[in-house]
């Protein structure tokens, strides 16, 4: 008996570990992609160097796209549809919101990249992204993205697709504890 | 003779076994509750394979017939969470409870009382799924991998039930798990070593391992969902800083080791009706074990090949590719091996052997396919479509279930004492063997040509192969009627069989007399 039990307390030992384990992928899979970028997520903190200096001897293309997210009643969309850089030069390009609906509503951005690998080489000096946005009923608001290329970006990518998501948070505003997740 | 000797026996050494239902509800007896948990099987078998019915009756023809499209969804759903966690799962455990003790020589399970709650438990498991069906909204319609964010957004309010239901269902394979370990550990008679112990005991011991590894994964992903959809968090909603794609990442961690969970109890399996009808030993054995060890292993480093189309990065789709065909190796030491018991052995084609041996072809053909899959740009036109389908239906029901059959016909004499109808059994496997390939094997083509899986409707051009499809479907359905008729007739009577039962037959359970009495082994026996 006293043999069984023993082990028995070492597989359950397993067990509960292994849960632990399932939850514990969740920072692993954040950490994970942040360090390799390969899911096109860009940093969720704003870059705080800027490049040496800058590479003017190649152009990279930046194309900006907007969604709002299927509930997201908001209309969004960038100022222009793409734009010609050199690596290290820094650009500060606005996207347009405005809420026509006679509600104020929270908005989240949620940015992401293609190809996935430029992620880790799109510094993004300051952001609407970072923060939440709020709109009250029927206004407007240009929503600044400042960003750089670094000059270290492979030579494969001469197009990079920067992607927003908007999401409909007000649900979850109000100094909700969830707040603090938010900002990715 | 032996009979009265034995009820004698008990009344002295153990108190009383009630009678009547009470038997069955506080038994710690190892036979009682591997018998329980095959019924539960066979009976959950039949209500998933009428979920089948209905899908396979909607797919008969091409546009909307019988069932709404949510309906229909609900049906797949449940149909695999029913076959997956209700049907083979259960039956293996079942196979374990009788089967382990008496092939170590131990006189019961480790932990009998804990084996009475891991079976107990899951019939309100199964109650609460189904009754999942009938609440306002229906059912869960989000497909047996419940990905996010369909299970979460998109869901309705039975997801609630439904991850209650898995909670349970994963601590009742848990519980049993923790039993197989600890029982095959401590209690071998003595002399029976590791390198001894029969493959189907090996297999169940890996098996059991991977169970206490991944089931609390999965557990974890239930759980995830439960939170995402009622409390507020984001684990998988991007919105909030999450990843719907994550979802896939755990729970494939969780599914791909569970295929195997659901395959190498069948290896086992077929490791000992095939030396018995090739009158041969087991050829290769201890590659065999390593074998079982190293899918068992790899299964852990293989599950993104599930998630090609997600968009990973071309190294990280490289690797999951060429782990998952490193797989194909062992499995094919294993088929190998059987194929070499098999040369020039005196053979005979009972029908354990039988479904043994159409399990060896048809399993193969699931493990080619699996392969084709496993080349990432080929599976980028295979997701998602029937050509899947195709492959896991033949690894699971002519793989798993086949194997699970042919334990039932293989052991029925040293469960009831008599011999099945060989008639009746060589009927129904060859409607079974005719029948399944009719089923699964367009389903190939199908899938190729393009049409996608979980649609209840399809483009005009698939009309004729699922017209096919769907009554080789029916006569499958109704092939396993026969299957009923023959357990029912055998536990009811027949020729009786001896102790041995199969002339080729090696190992401890036969040295036991058939019936099996109610203890056996309680004074280890003599192993050489
Ligand atoms: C040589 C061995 C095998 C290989 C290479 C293999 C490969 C694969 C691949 C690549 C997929 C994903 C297809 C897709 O969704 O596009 C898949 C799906 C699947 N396989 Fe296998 N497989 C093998 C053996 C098995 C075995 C032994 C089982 C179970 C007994 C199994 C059960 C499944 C199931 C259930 C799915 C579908 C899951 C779902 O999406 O619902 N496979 N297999
Ligand atoms: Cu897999």
């Amino acid at each position: 008996m006293q043999l069984h039990r023993t082990l028995v307390s070492k597989l359950l030992l397993v067990t509960v570990l292994m849960f632990g384990f399932g939850f514990a992928l969740v920072p692993l899979y954040d950490v994970f992609c942040e360090v390799t970028g390969i899911n096109g997520k860009t940093s969720n903190v704003p870059a705080t160097v800027l490049a040496d200096g800058i590479d003017t001897s190649r152009e990279v293309t930046i194309e900006f796209l907007a969604r709002p997210n299927k509930d997201m009643p908001w209309i969004f969309k960038p100022e222009i549809r793409r734009l010609t850089v050199h690596p290290g030069e820094v650009h500060v390009m606005n996207y347009l919101a405005e809420n026509p609906t006679g509600r104020m509503i929270v908005g989240q951005a949620v940015p992401s990249v293609s190809p996935g690998q430029a992620a880790l080489y799109l510094h993004k000096i300051e952001c609407f992204c970072f923060t939440q946005q709020q709109l009250a009923a029927g206004n407007k608001m240009l929503m600044p993205v400042q960003f750089y290329v670094d000059p270290a970006l492979p030579a494969q990518f001469s197009t990079i697709t920067l992607n927003y998501t908007l999401y409909d948070v007000t649900a979850n505003w109000q100094g909700s504890a969830a707040t603090e997740n938010l900002g990715e | 003779m032996s009979a009265i000797t034995h009820e004698h026996e008990h009344d002295h050494d153990h108190d009383h076994k009630p009678t009547g239902i009470k038997r069955w509800l506080f038994t710690t007896n190892h036979k009682d509750i591997g018998t329980m948990y095959l019924v539960f099987a066979l009976v959950m078998f039949f209500i998933g394979g009428s979920m089948a019915m209905v899908i396979r009756l909607e797919l008969f023809q091409p546009g909307m017939q019988f069932v709404e499209p949510q309906f229909f969804n609900q049906m797949t759903t449940v149909h695999g969470l029913i076959m997956v966690f209700g049907a083979v799962m259960p039956a293996f455990t079942g196979l374990a409870n009788w089967m382990i003790p008496m092939m170590i020589g131990a006189p019961d399970m480790a932990l009998p009382r804990m084996n009475n709650w891991s079976f107990w438990i899951l019939p309100f498991a199964f109650l609460i799924l189904l009754l999942s069906l009938f609440m306002p909204g229906g059912g869960p319609d989000f497909g047996w991998t419940f990905y996010a964010p369909l299970s979460t957004t998109y869901s309705n309010d039975s997801t609630a039930l439904f991850v209650f239901s898995v909670h349970i269902m994963g601590i009742s394979s848990i519980m049993g798990a923790i039993n197989v370990i600890v029982t095959i550990w401590n209690m071998r008679a003595p002399r029976m070593t590791w390198m001894k112990m029969p493959l189907f005991v090996w297999t169940w011991f890996i098996t059991a391992f991977l169970l206490i590894m991944v089931m609390p994964v999965l557990a974890g992903a239930v759980t995830m969902v439960l939170t995402d959809k009622y409390f507020g968090t984001s684990f998988f909603d991007a919105a909030g800083g999450g990843d719907p794609v994550l979802f896939q990442h755990i729970f494939w961690f969780f599914g791909h080791p569970e295929v195997y969970i659901m395959i190498l109890p069948a290896f086992g399996i077929v490791s000992a009706i095939i030396p018995t009808f090739a009158r041969k030993p087991l050829f290769g054995y201890a590659s065999m074990v390593y074998a079982t060890a190293s899918i068992a292993v790899l299964s852990f480093l293989v599950w993104a090949h599930h998630m090609f189309t997600t968009g990973m990065p071309v190294f990280a789709t490289l690797f999951f590719m060429y782990c998952t065909m490193l797989i194909a190796v062992p499995t094919g030491v294993k088929v190998f091996n059987w194929v070499a018991t098999m040369w020039r052995g005196a053979m005979t084609f009972e029908v354990p052997m039988m479904f043994a041996l159409a399990f060896i072809v048809l399993f193969t053909i699931g493990g080619f396919s699996g392969l084709m899959l496993a080349i990432t740009p080929a599976d980028f036109q295979y997701h998602d479509t029937y050509f899947v389908v195709a492959h896991f239906h033949y690894v699971l029901v002519s793989g798993a279930v086949f194997s699970i059959i042919a334990a039932a016909y293989y052991w029925l004499p040293k469960w009831t004492g008599y011999m099945y109808d060989e008639r009746l059994g060589q009927l129904h496997f060859w409607c079974s063997l005719i029948s399944v390939n009719l089923l699964f094997f367009p389903m190939h083509f199908v899938g190729l040509a393009g049409m996608p899986r979980r649609i209840p409707d399809y483009a005009l051009q698939f009309a004729d192969f699922n017209a096919f499809i769907s009554v080789g479907g029916f006569l499958f359905g109704l092939s396993q009627l026969i299957f009923v008729w023959v357990i029912v007739k055998c536990a009811r009577g027949g020729e009786k069989a001896t102790a041995q039962v199969w002339e080729g037959a090696e190992g401890l359970e036969w040295q036991v007399p058939s019936p099996a009495p109610y203890h056996t082994f309680d004074t280890p026996p003599e192993v050489k």
